[in-house]
């Protein structure tokens, strides 16, 4: 017991070393900007007493450790500074955009595992055939194709050429403003409501930037799916298995996959984090009015406080992902636990 | 010519050190040719790399000459690929663009793969409160997604090509050092660094002469599955405004530009899209076939 306490002190003091180092991080690309932050508050032509005064009231003239230190006790308080573009806190702003990253985010990594781990599993049983090569070349396909490109030419074929989807956004103008924002969530928000046609459109808004997500990370949860599936099935157990006359269905599912199943932990906290980052270039070709397109738009118009929020947000999403895939695969893997 | 080196690289029992090398490199090259997959890719590569080297004698105009009055143009015999929103050859830009592209990487790949291999070494021959160091300052780089951390950086510089180079390699070091340290640990212990130790040999000469030559197979490996991630990061970056500026025919650039008409003239942003794709699975191809080939533990 002792000793499993000792091991969490020693994870949870380096993920809180590792926290502050993406403060610092953050912090420093917030200072180091193209605009002066204090020219952009008060203007060009502004007389250099105000541009001073300016500067004092925004801290800027303190020494760069002083004002560290302020940013981390205002970010102790949630307060990430005002956005320029929306003149909102950007705590606010990131606290609206959120859900719709984490729906989508949530619903593609949904979707891959449901598909990724089946066909990492039969290209394992299958190594070396024409099925594992035909897997292996789809699943290269999916982290070939820039995620931008496969949302123009999916908006071109199932939205201009078919029209058997919708267009860019959320949600269709007719339901605008109809449904009550409870958690963000829109899906979820709409069976709130009971409105089934605002959840139908609801979800047919999200069919083609979930799918092509879920494409993009498929294709690493059935690569690693493999790897570690290969790796299983040479174990002395699996011919145990099969010797004693068990089916190859329950040796592969019942005992070559539980060994599986532990080391993908890891592998789906790594993709949703991807996730997030192919969230950021899907949002703005769909329009999605999500954390991907508040960064984006932030970002073409050089303010900064929003880009070092969202940016040391999905950092810490990464940092808590990974802690928790730790303790998720310490309470799974008997052996790390002895 | 080639049977005798043929012969002399795969003699049993080779006389100088240079021979067992070439010898190494040779089966290596043997056991990656019976891999149809990874022969594709290093043929669209290979391809890839001549269309970069001689774009001026390839393209049929000059990527930059506008010609408002044949703008959006469909393919046809003059203009091969149709032409964009200012009349310019999309043919002419996409075989210019294979050198942003291929500059772009070649440039991250140079500047990160000493620094991770230099890194990862070190922090994995010394241990202790190096190692520590080392790799608490890897895994804040590792907190972020790539893109992400990119694109931030972009915004403190100012956007274009060398800040987007600088940008991806500042996120792209971090997995070399982790394979390099965990590479050194392996091999650190082993009694032919205890030998060189005891000739009299310093740290610095085991790292680099000793050590970080054992490193480069998987850190081959590693790049190669790398480079398709970097082309896409690189054109993520054009497509959003913050990688290479628009006269630039970068092709990520020149998507952004023609997603505007990806309704009406498809072809003016597919074509640079095909061309990434086409690059970015032609290196993951080889990189698979070269886990396949190197990684001893597959075997």
């Amino acid at each position: 017991m002792n000793k499993r306490f000792k091991s969490l002190a020693a994870t949870l003091s380096s993920v809180l070393l590792t926290l502050l180092g993406l403060t610092i991080l953050t912090f420093l690309i917030g200072r180091v900007m193209p605009v002066d932050p204090v020219i952009a508050a008060v203007g060009d032509n502004a007389p250099e007493d105000v541009i001073m005064r300016a500067r004092a009231e925004m801290g800027l003239d303190q020494p760069l450790p002083v004002q560290f230190l302020h940013y981390l006790g205002q970010l102790l308080h949630g307060d990430l500074g005002v956005s320029v573009l929306t003149k909102n806190p950007v705590a606010q702003d990131i606290a609206r955009f959120f859900p719709a990253t984490f729906e989508l985010a949530t619903a593609a990594l949904i979707l891959a595992v449901v598909i990724g781990v089946p066909l990492g599993v039969w290209a394992a049983v299958r190594q070396g055939s024409v099925t594992d090569q035909a897997i292996r070349v789809v699943c290269l396909a999916g982290h070939s194709v820039p995620v931008f490109m496969l949302s123009l030419i999916s908006l071109l074929v199932f939205y201009s050429a078919l029209d058997i989807a919708p267009g860019p956004g959320r949600q269709d103008i007719i339901y605008d403003g109809m449904i009550d924002s409870v958690t963000g969530i829109l899906t979820i928000d709409t069976l709130i409501s009971g409105d089934f046609g605002a959840f139908r459109d609801a979800l047919a808004h999200m069919a083609q930037p979930v799918i092509i997500l879920a494409y993009f990370s498929m294709a690493y949860i059935a690569r690693m799916t493999r790897a570690f599936m290969i790796d299983a099935l040479k174990g002395e157990y699996i011919i145990t298995a099969r010797a004693k006359g068990l089916s190859l269905t329950t040796v592969i599912w019942g005992h070559a996959f539980p060994t599986v199943a532990v080391q993908l932990v890891t592998v789906l906290a790594l993709t949703y984090a991807g996730l997030l980052e192919g969230a950021v270039v899907t949002e703005t070709v769909f329009s999605w009015p999500g954390l991907g397109q508040y960064l984006t738009l932030s970002l073409m118009n050089a303010d900064m406080n929003p880009v070092v929020g969202s940016t040391l947000l999905i950092g810490v999403i990464y940092v808590g992902l990974n802690l928790f895939a730790d303790i998720l695969y310490q309470m799974l893997d008997p052996r790390v636990r002895s | 010519m080639i049977t005798t080196f043929t012969n002399w690289a795969l003699d049993e029992s080779p006389s100088s050190r240079r021979q067992a090398a070439w010898g190494n490199r040779y089966r290596t090259w043997l056991k990656l040719r019976t891999n149809p997959l990874g022969m594709i890719g290093l043929s669209i590569i290979a391809v890839f790399v001549a269309i970069a080297i001689f774009a001026p004698l390839l393209a049929t105009h000059d990527p930059a000459t506008q010609d408002l009055a044949n703008r959006l143009a469909r393919p046809s015999a003059v203009h091969w690929f149709g032409t964009d929103e200012l009349g310019r050859d999309i043919y002419s830009r996409i075989v210019y663009g294979g050198r942003v592209t291929l500059g772009m990487v070649i440039a991250v790949v140079v500047l990160v793969a000493p620094i991770g291999l230099a890194i990862g070494c070190i922090a994995g021959y010394f241990g202790g409160i190096v190692d520590t160091i080392l790799m608490r300052l890897t895994d804040i780089f590792l907190a972020f997604p790539r893109l992400v951390l990119a694109l931030a950086f972009v915004a403190a510089l100012t956007p274009g090509i060398e800040s987007a180079v600088l940008a991806i390699a500042l996120t792209a070091w971090p997995p070399y050092a982790r394979l390099a340290r965990a590479e050194t640990m392996t091999v650190r212990g082993s009694d032919f660094i205890a030998a060189y130790r005891l000739t009299g040999g310093s740290a610095w000469r085991i790292i680099f002469r000793h050590i970080a030559p054992l490193c480069i197979p998987s850190l081959v490996v590693r790049v190669t599955l790398d480079m398709s991630s970097i082309i896409i990061t690189a054109a993520s970056l054009g497509f959003l405004g913050m990688g290479a500026q628009p006269p630039s025919p970068e092709w990520g650039a020149m998507i952004a530009t023609a997603k505007r008409f990806i309704f009406d003239q498809w072809w003016v942003a597919t074509i640079p899209g095909i061309a990434i794709f086409l690059v970015s699975l032609a290196f993951n191809f080889i990189g698979d076939a070269l886990r396949d080939v190197l990684d001893p533990k597959e075997s």
